[in-house]
Protein backbone atom coordinates (compact mmCIF):
# COMPACT_ATOMS: atom_id res chain seq x y z
CA UNK A 1 0.00 0.00 0.00
CA UNK A 2 1.42 3.89 -1.08
CA UNK A 3 1.63 5.29 2.16
CA UNK A 4 1.32 9.39 2.94
CA UNK A 5 3.96 10.90 4.76
CA UNK A 6 2.58 12.54 7.86
CA UNK A 7 4.70 13.26 10.71
CA UNK A 8 1.56 13.98 12.68
CA UNK A 9 1.44 10.50 13.04
CA UNK A 10 3.51 10.23 15.60
CA UNK A 11 0.72 11.60 17.87
CA UNK A 12 -0.79 7.97 17.65
CA UNK A 13 2.40 6.34 18.35
CA UNK A 14 3.00 8.37 21.63
CA UNK A 15 1.05 6.02 24.46
CA UNK A 16 2.69 3.05 23.15
CA UNK A 17 6.04 4.32 23.11
CA UNK A 18 5.62 5.58 26.48
CA UNK A 19 4.34 2.13 27.79
CA UNK A 20 6.67 0.35 26.48
CA UNK A 21 9.68 2.41 27.70
CA UNK A 22 8.41 2.84 30.93
CA UNK A 23 8.90 -0.81 30.90
CA UNK A 24 11.82 -1.34 28.31
CA UNK A 25 14.02 1.65 28.56
CA UNK A 26 14.08 1.75 32.52
CA UNK A 27 14.93 -1.89 33.45
CA UNK A 28 17.26 -2.19 30.58
CA UNK A 29 19.33 0.99 31.93
CA UNK A 30 19.18 -0.96 35.56
CA UNK A 31 20.85 -3.92 34.06
CA UNK A 32 23.18 -2.06 32.47
CA UNK A 33 24.04 -0.12 35.52
CA UNK A 34 24.67 -4.02 37.33
CA UNK A 35 26.82 -4.93 34.59
CA UNK A 36 29.67 -1.99 34.84
CA UNK A 37 29.73 -2.13 38.50
CA UNK A 38 31.06 -3.72 42.03
CA UNK A 39 29.13 -3.38 44.86
CA UNK A 40 30.15 -4.78 48.22
CA UNK A 41 26.04 -4.72 48.98
CA UNK A 42 26.22 -1.40 51.06
CA UNK A 43 24.65 0.05 48.03
CA UNK A 44 27.87 1.92 47.30
CA UNK A 45 29.25 1.22 43.98
CA UNK A 46 32.19 1.27 42.10
CA UNK A 47 32.95 1.14 38.37
CA UNK A 48 34.08 -2.28 37.28
CA UNK A 49 34.20 -1.74 32.99
CA UNK A 50 34.09 -4.30 31.18
CA UNK A 51 35.31 -6.84 34.23
CA UNK A 52 31.93 -8.65 34.50
CA UNK A 53 31.06 -9.54 30.67
CA UNK A 54 34.93 -10.90 30.75
CA UNK A 55 34.26 -13.25 33.70
CA UNK A 56 31.03 -14.04 32.33
CA UNK A 57 31.99 -15.10 28.91
CA UNK A 58 35.31 -16.78 30.30
CA UNK A 59 33.53 -18.57 32.53
CA UNK A 60 32.74 -22.68 31.72
CA UNK A 61 29.69 -22.62 33.86
CA UNK A 62 28.17 -20.23 31.22
CA UNK A 63 29.15 -21.77 28.14
CA UNK A 64 27.40 -25.09 29.56
CA UNK A 65 24.18 -23.59 29.55
CA UNK A 66 24.69 -21.85 26.67
CA UNK A 67 25.69 -25.36 24.96
CA UNK A 68 22.79 -26.96 26.51
CA UNK A 69 20.18 -24.28 25.43
CA UNK A 70 21.70 -24.19 22.10
CA UNK A 71 20.97 -27.78 22.19
CA UNK A 72 17.82 -27.62 23.48
CA UNK A 73 16.79 -24.94 20.73
CA UNK A 74 17.92 -27.10 17.63
CA UNK A 75 16.35 -30.09 19.12
CA UNK A 76 13.04 -28.82 19.63
CA UNK A 77 12.88 -26.64 16.29
CA UNK A 78 14.14 -29.37 13.89
CA UNK A 79 11.67 -31.93 15.59
CA UNK A 80 8.34 -29.09 16.18
CA UNK A 81 8.78 -27.37 12.94
CA UNK A 82 8.63 -30.45 10.05
CA UNK A 83 5.94 -32.41 12.23
CA UNK A 84 3.60 -29.16 12.61
CA UNK A 85 3.64 -28.84 8.95
CA UNK A 86 3.31 -32.65 8.36
CA UNK A 87 0.33 -31.90 10.83
CA UNK A 88 -1.27 -29.10 9.54
CA UNK A 89 -0.87 -30.37 5.47
CA UNK A 90 -3.36 -33.64 6.77
CA UNK A 91 -5.82 -31.64 8.70
CA UNK A 92 -9.22 -31.36 6.95
CA UNK A 93 -9.39 -28.21 5.18
CA UNK A 94 -13.80 -27.83 5.25
CA UNK A 95 -16.30 -28.99 7.57
CA UNK A 96 -17.24 -29.88 10.97
CA UNK A 97 -13.90 -30.96 12.22
CA UNK A 98 -11.93 -28.13 11.63
CA UNK A 99 -13.15 -26.26 14.53
CA UNK A 100 -13.00 -29.14 16.71
CA UNK A 101 -9.13 -29.83 15.43
CA UNK A 102 -8.50 -26.46 16.04
CA UNK A 103 -9.97 -25.93 19.33
CA UNK A 104 -8.34 -29.01 20.70
CA UNK A 105 -5.02 -28.56 18.95
CA UNK A 106 -4.92 -25.08 20.70
CA UNK A 107 -5.81 -26.14 23.95
CA UNK A 108 -2.22 -26.80 24.97
CA UNK A 109 -1.13 -23.06 24.03
CA UNK A 110 -3.36 -21.36 27.00
CA UNK A 111 -2.32 -23.62 29.83
CA UNK A 112 -0.02 -21.46 32.49
CA UNK A 113 2.96 -22.77 31.81
CA UNK A 114 4.01 -23.63 35.58
CA UNK A 115 0.35 -25.54 35.43
CA UNK A 116 2.22 -27.61 32.09
CA UNK A 117 5.24 -28.28 34.02
CA UNK A 118 3.15 -29.63 37.11
CA UNK A 119 1.12 -31.10 34.47
CA UNK A 120 4.13 -33.11 33.04
CA UNK A 121 6.21 -33.79 36.45
CA UNK A 122 2.65 -35.86 37.24
CA UNK A 123 2.75 -37.40 33.92
CA UNK A 124 6.12 -38.44 34.21
CA UNK A 125 6.91 -39.67 37.51
CA UNK A 126 7.96 -42.92 37.53
CA UNK A 127 5.28 -44.15 39.83
CA UNK A 128 2.30 -42.68 39.53
CA UNK A 129 2.62 -41.07 36.31
CA UNK A 130 1.00 -42.44 32.95
CA UNK A 131 4.19 -42.05 31.09
CA UNK A 132 6.71 -42.86 33.85
CA UNK A 133 4.39 -45.99 34.07
CA UNK A 134 4.42 -47.25 30.62
CA UNK A 135 7.94 -46.50 30.15
CA UNK A 136 8.73 -48.70 33.05
CA UNK A 137 6.34 -51.18 31.71
CA UNK A 138 7.69 -52.20 28.32
CA UNK A 139 11.31 -52.67 29.68
CA UNK A 140 12.91 -48.99 29.95
CA UNK A 141 14.81 -47.88 32.98
CA UNK A 142 13.44 -44.66 33.37
CA UNK A 143 13.36 -42.27 36.25
CA UNK A 144 13.81 -38.33 34.60
CA UNK A 145 14.08 -36.90 38.31
CA UNK A 146 17.56 -39.04 38.13
CA UNK A 147 18.87 -39.79 34.74
CA UNK A 148 20.01 -36.78 33.07
CA UNK A 149 19.17 -38.63 29.69
CA UNK A 150 15.56 -38.95 30.63
CA UNK A 151 15.30 -35.82 31.80
CA UNK A 152 16.13 -34.33 28.51
CA UNK A 153 13.71 -36.51 27.01
CA UNK A 154 11.39 -35.54 29.18
CA UNK A 155 11.79 -31.74 28.76
CA UNK A 156 11.51 -31.75 25.16
CA UNK A 157 8.33 -34.09 24.60
CA UNK A 158 6.83 -31.64 26.91
CA UNK A 159 7.98 -28.39 24.49
CA UNK A 160 7.11 -30.66 21.57
CA UNK A 161 3.36 -31.32 23.42
CA UNK A 162 3.32 -27.54 24.40
CA UNK A 163 4.72 -25.76 21.33
CA UNK A 164 3.97 -27.56 18.35
CA UNK A 165 0.25 -26.81 17.39
CA UNK A 166 1.51 -23.17 17.19
CA UNK A 167 3.40 -24.33 14.42
CA UNK A 168 0.29 -26.52 13.12
CA UNK A 169 -2.23 -23.29 13.43
CA UNK A 170 0.71 -21.15 11.11
CA UNK A 171 1.22 -23.43 8.81
CA UNK A 172 -2.71 -24.40 8.57
CA UNK A 173 -2.94 -20.59 8.42
CA UNK A 174 -0.82 -20.56 5.09
CA UNK A 175 -2.42 -23.45 3.91
CA UNK A 176 -6.32 -22.59 3.90
CA UNK A 177 -4.93 -19.07 2.20
CA UNK A 178 -4.03 -21.01 -1.34
CA UNK A 179 -7.36 -20.89 -3.68
CA UNK A 180 -8.96 -23.72 -5.04
CA UNK A 181 -7.55 -22.86 -8.52
CA UNK A 182 -4.14 -23.21 -7.92
CA UNK A 183 -4.98 -26.95 -7.01
CA UNK A 184 -6.67 -27.31 -9.94
CA UNK A 185 -4.40 -26.43 -12.34
CA UNK A 186 -1.78 -28.52 -10.36
CA UNK A 187 -4.30 -31.12 -10.98
CA UNK A 188 -4.13 -30.03 -14.83
CA UNK A 189 -0.63 -30.48 -15.13
CA UNK A 190 -0.50 -33.76 -13.50
CA UNK A 191 1.37 -32.99 -10.53
CA UNK A 192 2.01 -35.12 -8.08
CA UNK A 193 1.91 -34.91 -4.09
CA UNK A 194 5.28 -33.41 -3.76
CA UNK A 195 5.03 -31.41 -6.69
CA UNK A 196 2.17 -29.61 -5.18
CA UNK A 197 3.95 -29.31 -1.92
CA UNK A 198 7.21 -28.11 -3.24
CA UNK A 199 6.14 -25.49 -5.66
CA UNK A 200 2.37 -24.61 -4.49
CA UNK A 201 2.24 -24.95 -0.88
CA UNK A 202 5.34 -25.02 0.70
CA UNK A 203 6.17 -21.27 -0.95
CA UNK A 204 2.19 -20.20 0.32
CA UNK A 205 3.69 -21.33 4.09
CA UNK A 206 6.85 -18.91 3.86
CA UNK A 207 5.90 -16.23 5.57
CA UNK A 208 3.98 -17.38 8.19
CA UNK A 209 6.66 -20.69 8.63
CA UNK A 210 9.17 -17.70 9.19
CA UNK A 211 6.74 -16.15 11.82
CA UNK A 212 6.37 -19.51 13.54
CA UNK A 213 10.64 -20.57 13.32
CA UNK A 214 11.21 -16.98 14.93
CA UNK A 215 8.64 -17.19 17.50
CA UNK A 216 9.38 -20.57 18.49
CA UNK A 217 13.10 -19.96 18.33
CA UNK A 218 12.41 -16.74 20.50
CA UNK A 219 10.84 -18.46 23.07
CA UNK A 220 12.49 -21.93 23.33
CA UNK A 221 15.43 -19.66 24.00
CA UNK A 222 13.64 -17.96 27.16
CA UNK A 223 11.97 -20.78 28.63
CA UNK A 224 12.34 -21.11 32.45
CA UNK A 225 8.88 -21.66 34.03
CA UNK A 226 7.64 -25.31 32.64
CA UNK A 227 11.47 -26.21 32.78
CA UNK A 228 12.22 -25.40 36.11
CA UNK A 229 8.71 -27.17 37.48
CA UNK A 230 9.84 -30.33 35.57
CA UNK A 231 12.86 -30.94 36.40
CA UNK A 232 14.70 -27.57 38.61
CA UNK A 233 17.62 -27.54 36.03
CA UNK A 234 18.75 -31.35 37.50
CA UNK A 235 19.57 -34.10 38.16
CA UNK A 236 22.48 -32.07 39.03
CA UNK A 237 23.09 -29.19 36.31
CA UNK A 238 21.69 -31.52 33.19
CA UNK A 239 18.57 -29.24 32.32
CA UNK A 240 20.03 -25.65 33.46
CA UNK A 241 19.31 -23.98 30.61
CA UNK A 242 19.92 -20.10 30.19
CA UNK A 243 17.53 -18.43 32.22
CA UNK A 244 17.03 -20.82 34.67
CA UNK A 245 21.00 -20.32 35.43
CA UNK A 246 19.95 -16.48 35.24
CA UNK A 247 18.00 -16.51 37.77
CA UNK A 248 19.97 -18.83 40.29
CA UNK A 249 22.72 -15.84 40.08
CA UNK A 250 20.67 -13.03 40.31
CA UNK A 251 17.98 -14.11 42.83
CA UNK A 252 19.24 -16.96 44.44
CA UNK A 253 22.85 -15.74 44.96
CA UNK A 254 22.09 -12.09 44.22
CA UNK A 255 25.71 -11.57 42.32
CA UNK A 256 23.84 -8.59 40.14
CA UNK A 257 26.99 -7.73 38.26
CA UNK A 258 27.95 -10.93 36.87
CA UNK A 259 23.79 -11.62 36.26
CA UNK A 260 23.28 -8.53 34.70
CA UNK A 261 26.62 -8.55 31.87
CA UNK A 262 24.85 -12.44 31.16
CA UNK A 263 21.38 -10.61 30.99
CA UNK A 264 23.08 -8.41 27.74
CA UNK A 265 24.92 -10.89 26.48
CA UNK A 266 22.01 -13.01 26.92
CA UNK A 267 19.29 -10.58 25.17
CA UNK A 268 21.61 -10.02 22.54
CA UNK A 269 22.71 -13.47 21.07
CA UNK A 270 18.44 -13.55 20.75
CA UNK A 271 18.38 -10.14 19.18
CA UNK A 272 21.33 -11.01 16.45
CA UNK A 273 20.33 -14.74 15.49
CA UNK A 274 16.31 -13.26 15.52
CA UNK A 275 17.68 -10.05 13.19
CA UNK A 276 19.57 -12.33 10.58
CA UNK A 277 17.50 -14.89 10.15
CA UNK A 278 14.73 -12.23 9.32
CA UNK A 279 16.40 -10.70 6.97
CA UNK A 280 17.55 -13.63 5.11
CA UNK A 281 14.14 -14.96 4.86
CA UNK A 282 13.01 -11.38 3.75
CA UNK A 283 15.81 -11.10 1.16
CA UNK A 284 14.84 -14.69 -0.23
CA UNK A 285 11.57 -13.59 -0.70
CA UNK A 286 12.14 -10.49 -2.63
CA UNK A 287 14.29 -12.42 -4.98
CA UNK B 1 -3.60 -41.72 0.70
CA UNK B 2 -6.18 -39.07 1.05
CA UNK B 3 -8.29 -41.63 3.04
CA UNK B 4 -5.61 -42.41 5.33
CA UNK B 5 -4.37 -38.90 6.58
CA UNK B 6 -7.17 -38.17 8.94
CA UNK B 7 -5.13 -40.76 11.28
CA UNK B 8 -2.46 -38.46 11.55
CA UNK B 9 -4.15 -35.22 13.60
CA UNK B 10 -6.54 -37.98 15.08
CA UNK B 11 -3.17 -39.63 16.76
CA UNK B 12 -1.69 -36.14 17.53
CA UNK B 13 -4.86 -34.68 19.15
CA UNK B 14 -4.80 -37.98 21.56
CA UNK B 15 -1.58 -37.50 22.51
CA UNK B 16 -2.24 -33.80 23.14
CA UNK B 17 -5.21 -35.32 25.78
CA UNK B 18 -3.15 -37.89 27.80
CA UNK B 19 -1.27 -35.49 30.29
CA UNK B 20 -4.21 -33.30 30.40
CA UNK B 21 -6.27 -36.34 31.02
CA UNK B 22 -3.95 -37.15 33.46
CA UNK B 23 -4.12 -34.00 35.25
CA UNK B 24 -8.01 -34.05 35.18
CA UNK B 25 -7.58 -37.77 37.00
CA UNK B 26 -5.78 -37.16 39.97
CA UNK B 27 -7.82 -34.42 40.39
CA UNK B 28 -10.76 -36.44 41.25
CA UNK B 29 -8.08 -38.91 43.31
CA UNK B 30 -7.97 -38.95 47.13
CA UNK B 31 -3.82 -38.56 48.12
CA UNK B 32 -4.40 -42.21 49.48
CA UNK B 33 -5.40 -43.28 46.17
CA UNK B 34 -2.59 -41.10 43.90
CA UNK B 35 0.29 -42.18 46.30
CA UNK B 36 -0.96 -45.90 47.23
CA UNK B 37 -2.35 -47.30 44.20
CA UNK B 38 -1.76 -46.69 39.84
CA UNK B 39 -4.97 -46.71 38.85
CA UNK B 40 -6.20 -45.25 35.18
CA UNK B 41 -9.06 -43.76 36.51
CA UNK B 42 -10.36 -42.69 40.10
CA UNK B 43 -11.84 -45.66 42.10
CA UNK B 44 -12.73 -43.51 45.06
CA UNK B 45 -14.21 -40.57 43.14
CA UNK B 46 -13.96 -37.22 45.41
CA UNK B 47 -14.78 -33.52 45.04
CA UNK B 48 -12.64 -32.96 48.04
CA UNK B 49 -10.01 -30.82 46.19
CA UNK B 50 -12.43 -28.66 43.98
CA UNK B 51 -14.18 -28.05 47.45
CA UNK B 52 -10.88 -27.25 48.87
CA UNK B 53 -10.46 -24.49 46.32
CA UNK B 54 -13.78 -23.29 45.84
CA UNK B 55 -14.32 -22.53 49.60
CA UNK B 56 -10.63 -21.44 50.86
CA UNK B 57 -9.78 -17.78 49.98
CA UNK B 58 -6.42 -17.95 49.38
CA UNK B 59 -6.98 -20.74 46.62
CA UNK B 60 -9.81 -18.66 44.84
CA UNK B 61 -9.04 -15.42 45.15
CA UNK B 62 -5.52 -16.69 42.90
CA UNK B 63 -8.14 -16.88 40.13
CA UNK B 64 -9.71 -13.58 40.74
CA UNK B 65 -6.33 -11.58 40.60
CA UNK B 66 -4.94 -13.50 37.51
CA UNK B 67 -8.63 -12.65 35.62
CA UNK B 68 -8.49 -9.24 36.62
CA UNK B 69 -4.87 -8.74 35.88
CA UNK B 70 -5.56 -11.08 32.42
CA UNK B 71 -8.45 -8.59 31.60
CA UNK B 72 -6.71 -5.24 32.78
CA UNK B 73 -3.82 -6.09 30.13
CA UNK B 74 -5.80 -6.80 27.27
CA UNK B 75 -8.01 -3.84 26.93
CA UNK B 76 -5.11 -1.94 27.80
CA UNK B 77 -2.72 -3.12 25.40
CA UNK B 78 -5.37 -3.39 22.51
CA UNK B 79 -6.66 0.12 23.27
CA UNK B 80 -3.12 2.16 22.76
CA UNK B 81 -1.82 -0.70 20.04
CA UNK B 82 -5.17 -0.18 17.75
CA UNK B 83 -4.40 3.94 17.06
CA UNK B 84 0.04 2.63 16.64
CA UNK B 85 -1.54 0.51 14.66
CA UNK B 86 -3.49 2.68 12.19
CA UNK B 87 -0.62 5.38 12.26
CA UNK B 88 2.07 2.37 10.82
CA UNK B 89 -0.64 0.86 8.07
CA UNK B 90 -1.56 3.94 6.68
CA UNK B 91 1.62 6.75 7.04
CA UNK B 92 4.79 7.08 6.62
CA UNK B 93 6.80 9.06 9.38
CA UNK B 94 10.17 9.79 10.21
CA UNK B 95 11.67 6.88 12.31
CA UNK B 96 8.44 4.53 11.98
CA UNK B 97 10.84 1.80 10.03
CA UNK B 98 13.29 1.79 13.18
CA UNK B 99 10.35 1.72 15.79
CA UNK B 100 8.61 -1.04 14.42
CA UNK B 101 11.39 -3.16 14.90
CA UNK B 102 12.51 -1.20 18.43
CA UNK B 103 8.86 -2.55 19.69
CA UNK B 104 9.20 -6.21 18.59
CA UNK B 105 12.71 -6.20 20.20
CA UNK B 106 10.85 -5.59 23.29
CA UNK B 107 8.96 -9.36 22.16
CA UNK B 108 12.30 -11.48 21.99
CA UNK B 109 13.39 -10.07 25.85
CA UNK B 110 13.90 -12.88 28.23
CA UNK B 111 11.65 -12.24 31.54
CA UNK B 112 14.14 -13.63 33.57
CA UNK B 113 16.44 -10.99 32.30
CA UNK B 114 13.69 -8.63 33.46
CA UNK B 115 12.60 -10.04 36.77
CA UNK B 116 15.11 -7.96 38.97
CA UNK B 117 14.93 -4.82 37.71
CA UNK B 118 10.81 -4.72 37.32
CA UNK B 119 11.08 -5.67 40.90
CA UNK B 120 12.69 -3.09 41.42
CA UNK B 121 10.95 -0.34 39.68
CA UNK B 122 7.72 -1.49 40.44
CA UNK B 123 8.46 -0.65 44.10
CA UNK B 124 10.14 2.34 43.70
CA UNK B 125 6.79 3.65 42.33
CA UNK B 126 5.00 2.16 44.73
CA UNK B 127 2.86 -0.08 42.67
CA UNK B 128 4.29 -3.29 43.83
CA UNK B 129 1.53 -6.55 44.68
CA UNK B 130 -1.31 -4.67 42.36
CA UNK B 131 -2.78 -5.65 39.45
CA UNK B 132 -1.66 -2.75 37.86
CA UNK B 133 1.85 -3.42 38.33
CA UNK B 134 1.56 -7.23 36.53
CA UNK B 135 -0.83 -5.73 34.26
CA UNK B 136 1.75 -3.11 33.01
CA UNK B 137 4.31 -5.41 33.24
CA UNK B 138 2.98 -7.69 30.68
CA UNK B 139 2.34 -4.98 28.18
CA UNK B 140 6.11 -4.85 27.64
CA UNK B 141 5.62 -8.18 25.26
CA UNK B 142 1.76 -7.90 24.15
CA UNK B 143 1.40 -4.16 23.14
CA UNK B 144 4.23 -5.10 20.45
CA UNK B 145 2.33 -8.15 19.94
CA UNK B 146 -0.90 -6.76 19.48
CA UNK B 147 0.49 -3.93 17.29
CA UNK B 148 2.06 -6.22 14.72
CA UNK B 149 -1.44 -8.13 14.39
CA UNK B 150 -3.68 -5.09 14.04
CA UNK B 151 -1.29 -3.85 11.50
CA UNK B 152 -1.17 -6.89 9.27
CA UNK B 153 -5.53 -6.39 9.35
CA UNK B 154 -5.30 -2.78 8.80
CA UNK B 155 -3.01 -3.26 6.23
CA UNK B 156 -5.83 -5.37 4.09
CA UNK B 157 -8.59 -2.72 4.74
CA UNK B 158 -8.29 -0.95 1.60
CA UNK B 159 -7.32 3.04 2.00
CA UNK B 160 -10.50 4.24 -0.46
CA UNK B 161 -13.00 3.58 3.14
CA UNK B 162 -10.75 6.09 4.95
CA UNK B 163 -11.19 8.71 1.85
CA UNK B 164 -15.29 7.77 0.91
CA UNK B 165 -15.78 8.38 4.96
CA UNK B 166 -13.78 12.04 4.77
CA UNK B 167 -15.69 12.97 1.93
CA UNK B 168 -18.83 11.78 3.17
CA UNK B 169 -18.28 14.45 6.16
CA UNK B 170 -17.03 11.98 8.78
CA UNK B 171 -14.63 13.73 11.43
CA UNK B 172 -11.29 11.23 11.91
CA UNK B 173 -12.53 9.86 15.12
CA UNK B 174 -15.85 9.39 14.25
CA UNK B 175 -14.40 7.56 11.00
CA UNK B 176 -12.31 5.76 13.12
CA UNK B 177 -14.51 4.39 15.76
CA UNK B 178 -17.96 4.07 13.70
CA UNK B 179 -16.32 2.57 10.58
CA UNK B 180 -13.00 1.56 10.96
CA UNK B 181 -13.29 -0.72 14.14
CA UNK B 182 -15.88 -2.00 12.97
CA UNK B 183 -14.70 -3.35 9.82
CA UNK B 184 -11.55 -4.95 11.38
CA UNK B 185 -13.58 -6.66 14.72
CA UNK B 186 -11.98 -9.70 13.45
CA UNK B 187 -8.10 -8.57 13.80
CA UNK B 188 -9.16 -6.92 16.84
CA UNK B 189 -10.46 -10.43 18.25
CA UNK B 190 -7.24 -12.16 17.13
CA UNK B 191 -5.34 -9.54 19.01
CA UNK B 192 -6.77 -9.94 22.26
CA UNK B 193 -6.50 -13.60 21.99
CA UNK B 194 -3.07 -13.29 21.95
CA UNK B 195 -2.68 -10.79 24.97
CA UNK B 196 -5.13 -12.82 26.78
CA UNK B 197 -2.72 -15.64 26.25
CA UNK B 198 0.47 -14.75 26.19
CA UNK B 199 -0.31 -12.46 30.04
CA UNK B 200 -2.51 -16.02 31.22
CA UNK B 201 0.39 -18.34 30.91
CA UNK B 202 3.08 -16.18 31.97
CA UNK B 203 4.44 -16.43 35.29
CA UNK B 204 8.07 -15.09 36.21
CA UNK B 205 7.23 -11.93 36.34
CA UNK B 206 3.59 -11.73 37.89
CA UNK B 207 5.09 -13.81 40.42
CA UNK B 208 8.30 -11.42 41.06
CA UNK B 209 5.85 -8.58 41.20
CA UNK B 210 3.31 -9.95 43.69
CA UNK B 211 3.49 -10.76 47.34
CA UNK B 212 -0.27 -11.23 48.64
CA UNK B 213 -2.67 -9.01 47.40
CA UNK B 214 -2.38 -9.49 43.71
CA UNK B 215 -0.95 -13.69 44.04
CA UNK B 216 -1.47 -14.86 40.49
CA UNK B 217 -3.49 -18.51 40.59
CA UNK B 218 0.20 -20.19 38.98
CA UNK B 219 2.04 -18.65 42.04
CA UNK B 220 -0.61 -19.78 44.79
CA UNK B 221 0.00 -23.18 43.35
CA UNK B 222 3.64 -23.16 43.22
CA UNK B 223 3.83 -21.93 46.38
CA UNK B 224 1.56 -25.13 47.71
CA UNK B 225 3.70 -27.08 46.39
CA UNK B 226 6.92 -26.09 47.88
CA UNK B 227 5.82 -25.42 51.09
CA UNK B 228 3.35 -28.33 52.37
CA UNK B 229 4.89 -30.83 50.67
CA UNK B 230 3.41 -32.72 47.80
CA UNK B 231 -0.50 -32.46 47.60
CA UNK B 232 -0.45 -33.74 44.29
CA UNK B 233 -4.77 -33.54 44.28
CA UNK B 234 -5.49 -30.60 45.15
CA UNK B 235 -2.53 -29.43 42.82
CA UNK B 236 -4.14 -31.54 39.62
CA UNK B 237 -7.66 -29.97 40.82
CA UNK B 238 -5.80 -25.99 40.57
CA UNK B 239 -4.41 -27.02 37.57
CA UNK B 240 -7.68 -28.34 35.80
CA UNK B 241 -9.05 -25.17 36.42
CA UNK B 242 -6.84 -23.06 34.92
CA UNK B 243 -6.99 -24.69 31.89
CA UNK B 244 -11.00 -23.84 31.63
CA UNK B 245 -10.46 -20.06 31.00
CA UNK B 246 -8.43 -20.33 27.44
CA UNK B 247 -10.67 -23.01 26.93
CA UNK B 248 -13.57 -20.67 26.59
CA UNK B 249 -11.39 -18.23 24.85
CA UNK B 250 -10.41 -20.55 22.07
CA UNK B 251 -13.98 -21.62 21.82
CA UNK B 252 -14.79 -18.40 21.32
CA UNK B 253 -12.56 -17.16 18.34
CA UNK B 254 -12.09 -20.59 16.62
CA UNK B 255 -13.32 -18.88 13.97
CA UNK B 256 -10.34 -16.92 13.31
CA UNK B 257 -7.22 -18.55 14.58
CA UNK B 258 -6.43 -19.73 11.42
CA UNK B 259 -7.27 -16.50 9.49
CA UNK B 260 -5.76 -14.03 11.98
CA UNK B 261 -2.40 -15.66 11.24
CA UNK B 262 -2.49 -15.62 7.63
CA UNK B 263 -3.51 -11.43 7.63
CA UNK B 264 -0.79 -10.62 10.55
CA UNK B 265 2.14 -9.58 8.14
CA UNK B 266 5.72 -10.31 8.88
Amino acid sequence: MNKTVNQKAWLFVVPVVLLVAFNAIIPLMTVVNYSVQETFGDNTFFWAGVLWFEQVLNSERFHDSLMRQIIFTATILAIEVPLGVAIALTMPRKGVWVPVCLVLMALPLLIPWNVVGAMWNIFALPEIGLLGRMLNGIGFDYNFTRQPEDAWFTLILMDVWHWTSLVVLLSYAGLVSIPDAYYQAAKIDGAGGWAIFRHIQLPKMKRVLTIAILLRFMDSFMIYTEAVVLTGGGPGNSTTLLSIDLVKIALGQFDLGPAAAMSLIYFLIILLVSWVFYTLMMRNEQQ
Amino acid sequence: MKRVSWIVPTLYIILLMLPIYWLLNMSFKTTNEILGAFTLWPRDFTFENYVTIFTDPTWYMGYVNSLLYVSFNTVLSVAVALPAAYAFSRYRFIGDKHLFFWLLTNRMAPPAVFALPFFQLYSAVGLFDTHIAVALAHTLFNIPLAVWILEGFMSGVPKELDETAYVDGHSFWGFFLKIFIPTIAAGIGVAMFFCFMFSWVELLLAKTLTAVDAKPISATMTRTASTSGYELGLLAAAGTLTIIPGAFVIYFVRNYIAKGFALGRV
